[in-house]
């Protein structure tokens, strides 16, 4: 593996109440975030592929690692979403490098499908920077209903020569969505919008 | 006694191949679960809560089953634990006291009579507050390797008028434990210090 992970963690949210009103069955999210080195750090580095594949890496452990938080098989995730913070010695680039070119595809291998574009976010911040990770629907990004986020944190991470990467799925959207919009059960998942 | 309502749940583990040393045969692993609960007593002094300590028993022993699921389900890799509650705007201190007995024995039986006192903490805080929850070895508190500590918390949690209760579990030692003391090794397991 190319990454030198230092540390992962897996979070689990499950919603059975929402202003006094049973959540059935409850909405659950997940996220896997890695803790990585940051093999630009400290330096201008013109070629960032080695970012690139270890988020091609990334893309595969953490979506499995979330998927099965969940208990779930990869094709029942209902959206998405992913994010990095960087450390003080890497620039907000090498996060594009690690998300954007790579860690798609194997997210949606695991996942089976997975039309829409990944919501993503990225920051650069110090240990216990918070993860705000934006989450869509997976197969058509314009379900009103799934437009969500999670927050995540870890109270040691990023140091100054890491990456700190985030993916998170669901298996569900908001816990009592009720402001309209496409819904789930009128996708067409062709365009991966409506 | 008040019926016991539960908003959400989470679950965290964390994995730690390596702070800066030698990546770890076996990762240590942290796991917490928390649970948000309505607080029956908020908004007024109530003189008489302590038998909502038995409504809380079956929560304890669900959230420390489920501890130990997300460790893989075998209780015997246990080697830590500690607990601890974010008490919401409009309770008190001592509601997080009631946390005490249902989190603590719900562990020492679920994980077949662990010897040493569960360490604690609680504060009262609003939402998103941080809790660094104590940990010592479960069956001697003077294992030195096994002194450690989790951040935990959730984003939107705890109400005013909630409790968040927190039970922590872990695998073994800190990843790179090297200062002395008493060891895992070396403990007699009678008393629960030694």
């Amino acid at each position: 593996m190319k990454a030198k992970i230092r540390k992962i963690a897996t979070f689990v949210e499950e919603t059975q109440r929402e202003m006094d009103r049973e959540i059935s069955p409850p909405t659950r999210k997940a996220a896997a975030v890695a803790v990585v080195e940051n093999p630009c750090a400290g330096k201008y580095v013109e070629d960032l592929s080695e970012l690139m594949a270890i988020g091609e890496e990334l893309g595969e452990l953490l979506t499995q690692r979330a998927v099965a938080a969940l208990g779930i098989p990869g094709h029942s995730a209902e959206s998405y979403g992913k994010s990095a913070a960087v450390g003080e010695n890497g620039e907000l680039e090498h996060a594009a490098a690690i998300r954007h070119p790579k860690l798609g595809t194997p997210v949606r291998r695991v996942l089976g499908k997975g039309a829409a574009l990944i919501p993503s976010s990225k920051k650069r911040g110090g240990l216990g920077v918070v993860l705000d990770i934006p989450l869509g629907h997976k197969d058509a990004a314009f379900v009103r209903s799934h437009f969500d986020g999670m927050e995540v944190r870890l109270n040691d991470a990023p140091r100054a020569n890491e990456i700190m990467v985030a993916v998170a799925v669901t298996d569900s959207g908001r816990p009592l969505p009720r402001v309209g919009g496409l819904k789930k059960n009128e996708i067409k998942g062709e365009d991966g919008l409506r | 006694m008040p019926e016991l309502v539960v908003r959400k749940k989470m679950t965290c583990i964390e994995e730690i191949l390596h702070e800066g040393g030698a990546i770890a045969a076996t990762p240590l692993r942290r796991a917490a679960v928390l649970t948000v609960i309505r607080n029956p007593f908020a908004g007024a002094y109530v003189p008489n809560i302590e038998g909502f300590m038995d409504d809380l028993k079956p929560l304890g022993l669900d959230m420390a089953c489920t501890l130990v699921q997300a460790l893989g389900g075998d209780a015997n890799v246990v080697e830590g634990y500690g607990k601890g509650a974010i008490v919401g705007a409009a309770g008190e201190i001592e509601h997080g006291a009631l946390w005490h007995v249902p989190g603590g024995y719900a562990m020492r039986e679920v994980l077949g009579g662990a010897k040493a006192i569960v360490p604690s903490t609680k504060k009262v805080g609003g939402l998103g507050t941080r809790l660094d929850v104590p940990i010592t070895h479960i069956n001697a508190s003077y294992v030195r390797s096994h002194f450690d500590a989790m951040e935990v918390g959730i984003s939107d949690a705890p109400r005013a008028d909630e409790i968040l209760l927190a039970l922590v579990m872990t695998t073994g030692p800190r990843v790179h434990a090297r200062v002395g003391g008493l060891k895992a090794s070396e403990v007699k397991g009678e008393d629960g210090l030694r």
